[in-house]
């Protein structure tokens, strides 16, 4: 069980990493508006504008 | 859609009319105004709006010009009205974005507000707000006031501990599992566990923080709150942990604490969306107003379009206007000289010169939204007693942790009993509810300034109504003139209309719009007006006022104004208040609805025996002194009865103190000064109705929350103080009965009201967690 100990930092890095991304997300204003999604989908006109 | 209007779900009046060509097929429409706005949707692409929509949209709006002034940077944000369903926000954007000169074009669902920037050399702010008004919408511009960008940090942080603790938590739990499965070697697990703590302590250290603020302020004033059991619980749990962790023996959760975490702040978001959503509501009426200075008494020119930006009497021009944000109500209210108008409302077709009475803060609007915050400030008594069971409970349940955990040697015993029986349920229970049912009763027109109403509100069995200006538009018109001397009718009104010019007494509107010749009018206070004309003493009033000048007697019930001049009298007048449109169907509704309907008037017993016959009340008592109606109500309430009072809210105070639950007509008149629980800020009777229904569904989500909260404590406690249940049990199920109580809440209280057009049409939407 050697690999456990480089894969358990590793592991708790990555939770660092992806938590720094979050962040990014986040202050990109990402999830300000999480009901426009759900309607986006109506949006599927492609005629040329 | 259904078999009205294609466009707006209303009943087609003139079928055949007006129609148009739609999802290929010609469609009926019910109004020229609904025929406008269906075509510019089709001409403009955007029929599948009407393919996508899951409500009617609103009727058209009867105007479209504005015009507004170009702000100094071509962007600007506009609060977004009238809006039903998210096919609307949809076809919004959908307009701007195609609208030529516009750069950019954003509409957050949430918020239902809309950033728009565009090239001023193509394009302006009143052509945008005229688009928007194109398709049947409304959108005003705002100032984002800065309570709105602290709004948007709060809710970053909340989402942001939100995450850290569900990320945290699932990869804690992997690190756990291996020990619940057995098979690790005591290194491998001693790693683990220092990931565990690694990851637990940001956790802990960041995302918990609420907790632990919370409960150091609770410490602070003296008061155990529901912050003090979570803080112990987790800086308790993660302490063992800890020193476990550092000592190699014992066990660690910090699997537990994470995922307790998590179901905690999850909980608090969802409060924390509603909370931002109900103060949302109240942002539409007071955008309008301006923030600016404007001194009592300027002349200002609102065009058509704009809104009014403060109170004010019109001094001239013929316009109507659209007072549904304050009233709920969605006919245009025509304006002319000397009629009210209140700021926030949208001045329709004609330009209309005003005198300000009141401006900023001390506008009806300002007022209605102070009303509708302090509302909060007072519980139902039911949800008080809660309270007081909460902070009882608090106390109980630590002493309960300290004693299983003496019991039973075990501390973590302790953490489960406090993890388990955090009364967040209970403190969750009731305010979601409140702010829900009092945003959709003030979409309805029926604004509630105490909460504590809500609870009487739901249990009426009795309704008193005082006549004058309830079931009548309070406004005397002219019935009969009897012309009793030598002069003949014409002259007569001529001569009381001359006398009453200068009035401002009720009576005195009765003869408004009759030629009148300047005199000069001596105003004798509660009898009459006396004035010279042409020669010889005139009076106008009360039978007694005019019979002192005469000097001869008359005996008739049936008038209430008299004219007479020194050698005799010359005529009587029968005035009437007219009822209101309403008062029929309401009365009707309410005796359907198993309600026992009293009419007590200060009136004659003929007038108000009148008014019963015509609206069909049976118990009903005239020529009532304030204190008799205080008695009546009173005798109604010692037999049992829950009593329900509408008056004028001026002068019968008295009354409506009395009464359980008290209503008053709150239009026009100053909305902070009237002493009543519900202020009918449209007027509209059958706001009545659908605050009595629409309480009674509230309450009985707040008992069926509150009677969840406690048995769910009750259960669980004994369970987690045998040690049944461990601490990570017991935050799942502290969450879950936090989410049940929540769900609960957020159930539709009542369908979409008729009048929905309104832009609080939003609250009544079941809210979904942003």
């Amino acid at each position: 069980m050697e690999s456990l100990l480089l894969l358990v930092p590793l592991s708790v890095a990555l939770v660092f990493l992806i938590g720094g991304v979050f962040w990014r997300a986040l202050q990109s204003g990402q999830f300000d508006d999480l009901e426009r999604p759900a309607h986006d989908v109506l949006d599927d006109d492609d005629r040329p504008r | 859609m259904t078999a009205g209007c294609f466009h707006c779900g209303l009943p087609l009046l003139e079928p055949g009319r007006h129609r148009a060509f739609l999802l290929g097929a010609e469609r009926e429409l019910c109004c020229a105004g609904c025929e406008a706005v269906a075509s510019t949707i089709a001409a403009g692409g955007f029929e599948r709006y009407y393919e996508a929509r899951s409500a009617d949209a609103p009727s058209a709006l009867a105007v479209q010009d504005a015009d507004f002034p170009e702000p100094a940077s071509p962007q600007a944000s506009l609060i977004l009205e009238r809006i039903t369903c998210g096919a609307c926000l949809w076809l919004i954007e959908q307009v701007l974005r195609r609208l030529p000169g516009v750069t950019s074009a954003h509409v957050n669902f949430t918020t239902q507000r809309a950033q728009v920037a565009w090239d001023p050399s193509r394009t302006s702010l009143a052509k945008v707000i005229a688009a928007v008004r194109g398709v049947g919408y409304d959108a005003c511009p705002y100032e984002p006031r800065r309570h709105e960008a602290r709004e948007r940090r709060e809710r970053r942080a909340e989402l942001w501990r939100l995450f850290v603790a569900a990320f945290g938590a699932m990869q804690v739990m992997m690190y756990a599992f291996p020990a619940y499965v057995g098979e690790v070697s005591l290194s491998d697990m001693q790693l683990m566990r220092w990931a565990g703590l690694v990851i637990t302590l940001p956790v802990l250290a960041f995302a918990c923080r609420p907790f632990f603020v919370g409960a150091r302020r609770e410490a602070a004033n003296g008061r155990l709150g529901m912050d003090t059991p979570i803080a112990l619980g987790l800086a308790g749990g993660f302490a063992a942990s800890a020193w476990a962790t550092l000592t190699a023996t014992g066990e660690v959760y910090f699997d537990s604490i994470s995922m307790l975490a998590f179901l905690l702040l999850a909980a608090r978001f969802a409060e924390g969306t509603l909370r931002r959503r109900a103060a949302r509501a109240l942002d539409p009426l007071l955008s309008g107003i301006s923030q600016e200075d404007i001194p009592v008494g300027r002349i200002l020119t609102v065009a058509p379009g704009q809104r009014f930006p403060a109170d004010g009497v019109v001094e001239g021009g013929r316009s109507s206007a659209d007072e549904s944000l304050l009233t709920g109500e969605s006919h245009p209210v025509p304006k002319s000289a000397g009629d009210r108008v209140v700021g926030g409302s949208v001045n329709l077709e004609q330009p209309l010169t005003l005198r300000v009475t009141h401006a900023g803060a001390d506008t009806q609007a300002a007022a209605i939204a102070r009303l509708a915050e302090r509302a909060s400030a007072t519980r139902p008594r039911l949800v008080e007693a809660a309270d007081r069971v909460a902070r009882v409970l608090t106390p109980v349940v630590i002493a309960g942790a300290a004693l299983a955990w003496l019991y039973s040697g075990n501390p973590w015993v302790a953490v489960a009993v406090l993890v388990v029986t955090c009364p967040c349920a209970l403190a969750l229970a009731a305010p979601v509810v409140l702010t829900r049912a009092a945003g959709q009763l003030l979409a309805s027109g029926a604004l509630l300034t105490r909460s504590r109403a809500l609870e009487a509100l739901a249990s009426v069995t009795d309704v008193v109504i005082d006549k004058t200006g309830t079931l009548t538009e309070g406004r005397l018109a002219l019935k009969r003139t009897y012309v009793l001397g030598k002069l003949g009718e014409r002259e007569c009104l001529a001569l009381a209309a001359s006398l009453e010019a200068s009035s401002r007494h009720p009576i005195a509107r009765a003869f408004a719009g009759i030629d009148t010749v300047p005199v000069e009018a001596r105003h004798a206070v509660g009898e009459g007006i006396e004035a010279r004309v042409q020669g010889r003493l005139v009076r106008i009033g009360s039978q007694d006022f005019c019979g002192a000048l005469c000097s001869s007697r008359r005996d008739d019930s049936q008038c209430s104004v008299f004219l007479a001049d020194e050698s005799g009298w010359l005529a009587a007048f029968e005035l009437e208040d007219q009822l209101r449109l309403d008062a029929k169907r309401v009365i009707e509704e309410m005796a359907q609805a198993g309600l026992a309907v009293h009419l007590a008037s200060g009136d004659t017993p003929e007038a108000a025996g009148a008014v019963a016959a015509r609206l069909g009340v049976a118990r009903w008592q005239g020529g009532m002194t304030p204190q008799a109606k205080h008695d009546y109500v009173a005798r109604l309430q010692a037999e049992g009865h829950v009593v329900a009072m509408i008056g004028d809210g001026v002068n019968d105070a008295p009354v409506l103190a009395r009464a359980d639950v008290s209503f008053a007509m709150g239009a026009g008149a100053d909305a902070a000064q009237l002493k009543a629980d519900v202020v009918l800020t449209g007027n509209r009777l059958d706001a009545i109705l659908g605050s009595f229904s629409l309480s009674k569904k509230a309450m009985r989500v707040v008992r069926q929350n509150l009677g969840w909260a406690l048995a769910y404590n009750a259960v669980a406690l004994p369970l987690a103080a045998v040690g049944w249940i461990g601490p990570w049990e017991a935050a799942l199920f502290m969450g879950a009965s936090s989410a049940a109580v929540l769900l609960n809440a957020s159930r539709p209280l009542a369908g979409p009201p008729p009048w929905k057009a309104s832009s609080f049409s939003s609250l009544s939407r079941s809210p979904s967690y942003s």
